[in-house]
């Protein structure tokens, strides 16, 4: 415990920062010590430790006194642990929380997790030995240090400063992540709790209400058995969005055989939109309110799971006539060869030929040459 | 001493006790409900900071994102679901995931019917950066994934099937087994396979063998090459 000195905690120029951890514990040797729950960071050149409560008790040990590294497993009561054997103290060092102690290694306990990461990188760190390469070079240039840091050195430097402020700005960014996902947590357990409630009909809520909580689920993104009846009637967001998507792509459907699969549709809005784009979700979810909006554009989902929009006066029979009509022309027919002929998409020739064939006017013909279809003989010709 | 209260008293007392627990129920949604509200309220203000505080981070850095996407996972929310949610709209995060998607279609809608409608995602996102352009930033293997999770809802297929360290994109409806899979992930290596190598490493059946390698040649997903002694089955969506 003895070869911990007090700090501020901020890195050095040539210093990078590798990773960090919340939740780790000091160990004097085998004994506890009043550094009881701080954020561990490992740098290049040292391993800093921050306690949680009080943000001025920082602890830095430099990783050239790091002898060897050994783990200590978790167990069902205990965290994994990091032990580092440490070579003796150095008279020379700067103040620190004691001045001896009985033990020649420390350990880190790791109540959140992250020993293992943690072991990985110091064992590279300790190995690379960052804090050895620096020294060497200033030692040699000495007068001449002036002049060259507006040279070279000066731009390595500054790139070196701009490395540090972004890993000080990333290790930033991920703190305030942590922070705003633990509120997002509890906000997601409250839903959940609510959500039970209105299940079980343990609690009544009025209508708007209700309303306001489903808006919720959808503004954070909870996937939750009360938002999947949200292609209800009660689901402006998303009845507005089909009339929309109604709107703009009649037309486009008009031109191109009055059937269009979901995903292409997804291309046509968004490239059209540029900004603001939608969601998958949301596309799908607005289709399902189309048939109930009575619009002239509608969702159909196919047995295969394929999803197209087809314009409302688009005729399943129709298809069915033309496609048995097409196959029989030319005798028979793949996937591919209707799409060439019809000018459409081999996914919806194929859904073509698949409905028709349910419908017995083809037959199939599967081989390793592809799946063919040729019009249902037995139906069609008297015996 | 203390005696179970029997009878009719006792049956009354209990109705009346769940009656009240009944409505303490109710309020205690209504209260909740309230809670949520100023939670929300509260949230948005500090998502609105985090924001304009770490906006370019999430736009520049793929570990950043990667590292959102799970932790919103581990809490049991999409941040993509919605156009419309928080995340997206305050974050960005949905207008580049979702334009990644127009993108990834059109790539695969270029190439399907080249290699049957798979591919490796080493080359989807080779050709997601042709298609980009050198000022778009920088995409990942994750954001790649993450595109396509978002994309299966649209019913056209898409899915990443996990071979050895990698995955393979599949961009057109069809059903692969787990034989299928195995036999792509033998291909891996060469972007062939033959019987003799499947039987050698697997130790299937013929039976077994021809019917999984029939299936994936008549989908087009694997081509037939007859001027080595040995058949052996081509995958163009591993070697294109």
């Amino acid at each position: 415990m003895d070869r911990f000195s007090w700090s501020d905690g901020i890195l050095s120029a040539e210093e990078q920062l590798i990773t960090q951890q919340n939740g780790v514990r000091i160990y004097d040797g085998t004994q506890k010590t009043a550094f009881d729950y701080g954020k561990l960071v490992l740098t290049s050149h040292r391993v800093v430790w921050k306690d949680h409560k009080d943000q001025k008790c920082i602890l830095t040990l430099p990783l050239s006194y790091v002898v060897q590294i050994e783990e200590e497993g978790s167990t069902l009561t205990k965290s994994a642990k990091s032990v580092l054997h440490l070579s003796p103290a150095d008279p020379r060092r700067p103040s620190g929380p004691s001045t001896s102690s009985a033990f020649s290694f420390i350990r880190f306990s790791f109540t959140e997790g992250g020993q293992k990461e943690f072991h990985r990188t110091i064992s590279e760190a300790v190995q690379r030995k960052r804090w050895e390469v620096r020294p060497a070079q200033t030692q040699a240039v000495g007068s001449n240090q002036k002049q060259l840091r507006t040279g070279i050195s000066g731009i390595e430097k500054s790139i070196q400063q701009k490395h540090m402020d972004t890993d000080r700005n990333i290790s930033q960014a991920f703190e305030d992540l942590s922070k705003l996902m633990d509120k997002a947590k509890e906000m997601v357990a409250i839903s959940r709790n609510i959500s039970t409630k209105l299940r079980e009909k343990q609690g009544d809520i009025t209508e708007d209400e209700t309303l306001q909580f489903k808006s919720y689920l959808l503004s954070l993104g909870i996937d939750d058995p009360v938002t999947r009846d949200a292609f209800g009637s009660s689901n402006k967001y998303f009845q507005e969005l089909a009339k929309q998507i109604s709107d703009v792509m009649e037309q486009p459907l008009k031109t191109s055989g009055g059937v269009m699969t979901l995903s292409d549709v997804y291309c046509r809005l968004n490239r059209a939109r540029g900004l603001e784009l939608l969601s998958p979700d949301d596309l799908v979810n607005a289709c399902r309110t189309m048939d109930l909006l009575q619009l002239p554009v509608r969702l159909h989902v196919f047995e295969s799971g394929v999803m197209v929009l087809q314009l409302r006066s688009h005729s399943n029979e129709a298809t069915v006539a033309d496609t048995e009509r097409t196959v029989e022309k030319s005798g028979s027919l793949t996937a591919e060869e209707l799409a060439k002929i019809i000018g459409s998409s081999v996914v919806l020739s194929k859904e073509r030929l698949l409905t028709a064939e349910k419908l017995g006017k083809l037959c199939r013909d599967e081989s390793t040459e592809g799946l063919r279809f040729f019009p249902n003989l037995l139906l069609t010709k008297a015996l | 001493m203390h005696r179970r209260s029997a009878g009719i008293a006792a049956i009354k007392n209990k109705n009346l006790a769940q009656a009240r627990y009944k409505d303490k129920g109710s309020e205690i949604a209504s209260e909740q409900l309230t809670q949520l509200s100023k939670q929300m309220e509260a949230f948005r203000t500090n998502l609105e900071e985090f924001a304009s505080k770490h906006r370019e981070e999430i736009r520049k850095n793929p570990q950043f994102r990667s590292q959102f996407q799970q932790m919103c996972a581990a809490i049991g929310v999409d941040p993509l679901a919605s156009s419309k949610g928080f995340w997206s709209k305050m974050l960005g995060v949905g207008d580049f995931y979702y334009e990644l998607g127009v993108q990834i279609i059109e790539v695969c809608m270029s190439t399907s019917r080249r290699n049957g409608g798979l591919m490796s995602l080493e080359d989807l996102r080779k050709k997601l950066l042709i298609s980009r352009g050198r000022n778009k930033q920088e995409i990942s293997n994750d954001d790649i994934l993450m595109a396509i999770r978002k994309l299966k809802t649209l019913g056209n297929g898409f899915t990443a099937i996990p071979i050895g360290k990698t995955f393979l994109i599949q961009s057109v409806p069809g059903e692969l087994t787990m034989d299928h899979t195995t036999i792509l992930q033998q291909a891996e290596e060469q972007a062939f396979v033959s019987e003799r190598i499947l039987r050698e490493k697997l130790g299937w059946e013929d039976e077994r063998i021809w019917r999984a390698l029939d299936y994936l040649v008549s989908e087009g997903l694997a081509w037939i090459d007859d001027q080595a002694p040995d058949r052996q089955y081509w995958f163009p969506g591993l070697f294109i």
